[in-house]
C-alpha cells in the first residue's frame, strides 16, 4: 500500500520544488496574488480533471471535454443574450451533460466500443456544434455575470483573493472526495477499473457504473464549461481546444494509474496545479518561449508514467511473493 | 486542512524573497500567438526594440488561446510590470481583467485588435487603419489609372475586419471618380489558392479581362494567386492590368521587382517602434491619448521596391 502511495507524494514534492523555484527567482511569486490567480485561472482545467478522475479511475477515458467547454459556453452566451438567467441556463445544461454522458457510458458499456471512439463523435459533435451556433465569439452580459466575476474573498495577507471560480472549484473538489472515498459508487468505479471481470464475478453492477461514471464526469465538464464561461464572460467556438488533453495530463500527473484502479481526486487538484504553476514561471521570466510550458509538461508526464509502471511492477513482484 | 498548510508556507516564503532587481522599466506583451507570416515579425520587432531601450520584455505567446492570455495578463499584473500590451485572441471577456490592471495602477496598451470592453479600462489602442490601407490602394489606382479604370476585386475572408474594412476604404475613394467602378468581387479567403481560383473564374466571365484595367487584392497571397491565374491564360499582369493589394509580404515584393505586381500597401510588421512610444511617453506623464492611435501605413512600387528589399535583405 505504501508504493501507491508514492506517486501522490511524488506529485506534491513536485508541486512544493516548482513554488520554491519561482520564488528563489522571481519577485512577487510568494504571493497570495499568485496563490490567488492559480486557483482562479486553472479553475476550470481542474474542474473538468477531476471528472476526468473518475473516468480513468475505472479505466476508461473522455476526450468530449474540452468541445463540451466550448459548447456550454457558446450556448449559455446565446441563452444569456436571449434573456434568460444564467442560472437557469446553467441548471438545464447540467442536465444535459449528465445524459449525453450517460448514453455515452451505455453505449461504451452495452456494445463493447472503446471509450475512446465513442468520446470521441461527441468532441467532433459538440465543436461543430458549437461553431454552428456561432463562429463568433458571443459576450455574457448580464448582472449575474458581473457579480460572479467581481466576487472577491480577500486573503488574510497580501494582495491576493479567493474567486468565485476557485470557490466552485473547491466545491467540486469536495463533492468529488465524498463520492470517491465515502459512496458504494466510489468503490465500485475504483474495483471495475481494477479488474472488471473479478468486479463482475463479486457483483459489481458494472453496467450501472460505467454509465454513472460518463454521467458523473459530463457533469463536471459541464460545470467546468460554466466556470470558463464566466471566466472569460463569453461563449466562443473555438474556446478549450485540446482542454481534455490537460485534464487528462492533469490526472497523471496527480499519480492516477492510466489503467485505473489506482489514483486519488486529491492528486489531480496536484496535478492541475502544476500545469498551472509551470505556466506561471514561464509568464514570470517572459523570456523562455510559451511552448516550453508543453515540453516540461511533456517531461513531467514521461516520468511519472515511468514512475507508475515501476511502482506496478513493484507491486505485482510483491504480490506474486506473497502468493507463493 | 491542506491549503491552510499551503497558505502558511506562502506567508513564511514571503520573508525569502530575493531583493528586486534594478529599476529598468518592465513591460509585458501578450501576443495572440505565431500564425501567419506577419505575426512572428511583429514579435521579433517587439523583442528586438525593447532590446534597443533597455525595456525588460517579459513576452507570453497565447499559442492562439484566449485562456492563456488571460493567465499571462494576470501573471503579469502580479509580477507588478509597469505597463501591460496585448494583441487580444478574442475580442469579448476582458473588462474583468482590464479592471484587475486598474486597480493595480498598470496601464494597458492595446495592439493590433480592438476589444469590447469599457473604453476607460485600457489607455489606447495602437495599430494600423484597414480602412486607411483599402484608401491608400485606391488613391494609388486612382492616379495610375488617371481615374479611368474597370475593377475586379478579391475580397479577403468574408466578415472579417480586414477585408470589409480595405473594402470600404478603397470604395470611398473611387466613389470619388465617377469612371472608375468595381465589376466583379468576390472573395478568395485571403489565400493564394482562393485568389487564384476567382481570379480564373472572372477571366471567363470577362472573356478573358476585356476592359478589366486593375485587380484589387484585400492581401498580397490573393493577388500572387491572380498572377498565377493571368500568366496560365496567357495575359500579362502588370503591364496589360494593374494589381494592386494589401500586405507588404516578401513574394509580392518579388513580383513587384519582376513586373508581375505594381503596388503593394504594407501593413508594417516593424511597429515596436510606434507603441513603445506611446507606452513610454505615457509613463513619462502624457496621459492624454485619443482612444486609436494609428499606425501609418507604407506603399511600395517598382520605384522603392529595390531599395527596400535590399534593406531587409529579401532575395
Amino acid at each position: 500500500m505504501r508504493e501507491r502511495r508514492l506517486p501522490i507524494l511524488a506529485t506534491i514534492v513536485v508541486f512544493l520544488l516548482l513554488y520554491a523555484i519561482g520564488g528563489f527567482y522571481f519577485n512577487n511569486f510568494l504571493t497570495t496574488r499568485v496563490f490567488g490567480n492559480l486557483l482562479t485561472d486553472n479553475a476550470f482545467v481542474i474542474i473538468a480533471a477531476i471528472g476526468m478522475t473518475f473516468v480513468i479511475l475505472s479505466g476508461g477515458i473522455d476526450l468530449s471535454v474540452g468541445s463540451m467547454i466550448a459548447f456550454v459556453g457558446i450556448v449559455m452566451a446565446v441563452l444569456v443574450r436571449d434573456g434568460w438567467h444564467p442560472l437557469t441556463a446553467a441548471l438545464v445544461l447540467i442536465v444535459f451533460g449528465f445524459l449525453l454522458g450517460a448514453l455515452m457510458g451505455y453505449i461504451i458499456d452495452a456494445f463493447e466500443i472503446q471509450p475512446f471512439i465513442v468520446t470521441l463523435t461527441s468532441m467532433f459533435m459538440l465543436r461543430g456544434l458549437s461553431a454552428v451556433i456561432s463562429q463568433d465569439s458571443v459576450p455574457i452580459n448580464h448582472p449575474f455575470a458581473e457579480a460572479f466575476g467581481s466576487f472577491r474573498i480577500p486573503f488574510p495577507i497580501g494582495k491576493g483573493w479567493l474567486s468565485a471560480e476557485a470557490l466552485v472549484m473547491i466545491a467540486c473538489l469536495i463533492v468529488a472526495l465524498i463520492i470517491a472515498h465515502r459512496t458504494r459508487f466510489g468503490a465500485n468505479v475504483y474495483a471495475i477499473g481494477g479488474d472488471a471481470q473479478s468486479a463482475l464475478l463479486l457483483g459489481v453492477p458494472v453496467r450501472k457504473t460505467v454509465v454513472g461514471v460518463y454521467a458523473l464526469n459530463g457533469v463536471f465538464a459541464v460545470v467546468a464549461g460554466i466556470v470558463y464561461a464566466l471566466y472569460t464572460s463569453s461563449g466562443y467556438p473555438l474556446a478549450a481546444v485540446g482542454v481534455e488533453l490537460d485534464a487528462i495530463a492533469a490526472v497523471v500527473i496527480g499519480g492516477t494509474l492510466l489503467t485505473g484502479g489506482v489514483g486519488l481526486v486529491i492528486g489531480t487538484v496536484f496535478g492541475g496545479l502544476i500545469q498551472g504553476l509551470i505556466q506561471t514561471l514561464i509568464i514570470f521570466d517572459g523570456t523562455l518561449d510559451s511552448w516550453w510550458i508543453r515540453i516540461v509538461i511533456g517531461g513531467l508526464l514521461f516520468v511519472f508514467i515511468v514512475l507508475q509502471k515501476g511502482i506496478m511492477r513493484s507491486v505485482t513482484a510483491l504480490g506474486s511473493q506473497g502468493a507463493a | 486542512m491542506k491549503k491552510t498548510n499551503l497558505l502558511g508556507a506562502i506567508t513564511l516564503g514571503l520573508g525569502l524573497m530575493i531583493a528586486s532587481s534594478a529599476s529598468a522599466l518592465t513591460i509585458g506583451f501578450s501576443q495572440v500567438g505565431s500564425e501567419g507570416d506577419w505575426r512572428p515579425a511583429f514579435s521579433a520587432d517587439m523583442k528586438a526594440e525593447a532590446e534597443k531601450r533597455g525595456i525588460d520584455l517579459k513576452f507570453s505567446d497565447a499559442q492562439g488561446k484566449e485562456e492563456n492570455q488571460l493567465k499571462a495578463v494576470r501573471g503579469f499584473i502580479a509580477q507588478g510590470v509597469d505597463a501591460i500590451i496585448i494583441a487580444p485572441v478574442v475580442v469579448t471577456g476582458w473588462d474583468s481583467v482590464l479592471k484587475e490592471a486598474k486597480d493595480a495602477g498598470i496601464p494597458v496598451f492595446l495592439a493590433d485588435r480592438d476589444v469590447e470592453a469599457d473604453k476607460d479600462l485600457y489607455v489606447t489602442r495602437i495599430s494600423a487603419d484597414f480602412n486607411l490601407e483599402g484608401r491608400l490602394a485606391g488613391a494609388w489606382l486612382a492616379q495610375a489609372s488617371k481615374g479611368k479604370c474597370d475593377i475586379v476585386e478579391l475580397q479577403g475572408t468574408v466578415g472579417a475586419a480586414p477585408a470589409i474594412e480595405r473594402k470600404k476604404g478603397f470604395e470611398a475613394v473611387i466613389s470619388l471618380f465617377p469612371n472608375m467602378k468595381i465589376i466583379k468581387s468576390q472573395s478568395g479567403d485571403f489565400t493564394t489558392a482562393g485568389g487564384k481560383e476567382v481570379t480564373e473564374s472572372f477571366i471567363k466571365a470577362t472573356d478573358g479581362f476585356k476592359g478589366v484595367c486593375a485587380v484589387f487584392g484585400h492581401n498580397d497571397n490573393m493577388e500572387l494567386g491572380a498572377i498565377q491565374a493571368m500568366k496560365e491564360a496567357g495575359l500579362k499582369p502588370g503591364k496589360d492590368v494593374l494589381m494592386v493589394s494589401v500586405d507588404g509580404v516578401a513574394d509580392e515584393f518579388r513580383a513587384i521587382k519582376a513586373g508581375d505586381a505594381n503596388a503593394s500597401v504594407e501593413l508594417r510588421s516593424d511597429i515596436g517602434k510606434d507603441i513603445y512610444d506611446v507606452v513610454q511617453a505615457y509613463l513619462d506623464g502624457k496621459k492624454d491619448w485619443p482612444k486609436w492611435v494609428v499606425i501609418a501605413s507604407d506603399l511600395h512600387t517598382k520605384d522603392d521596391v529595390d531599395a527596400l528589399m535590399a534593406a531587409r535583405g529579401i532575395k
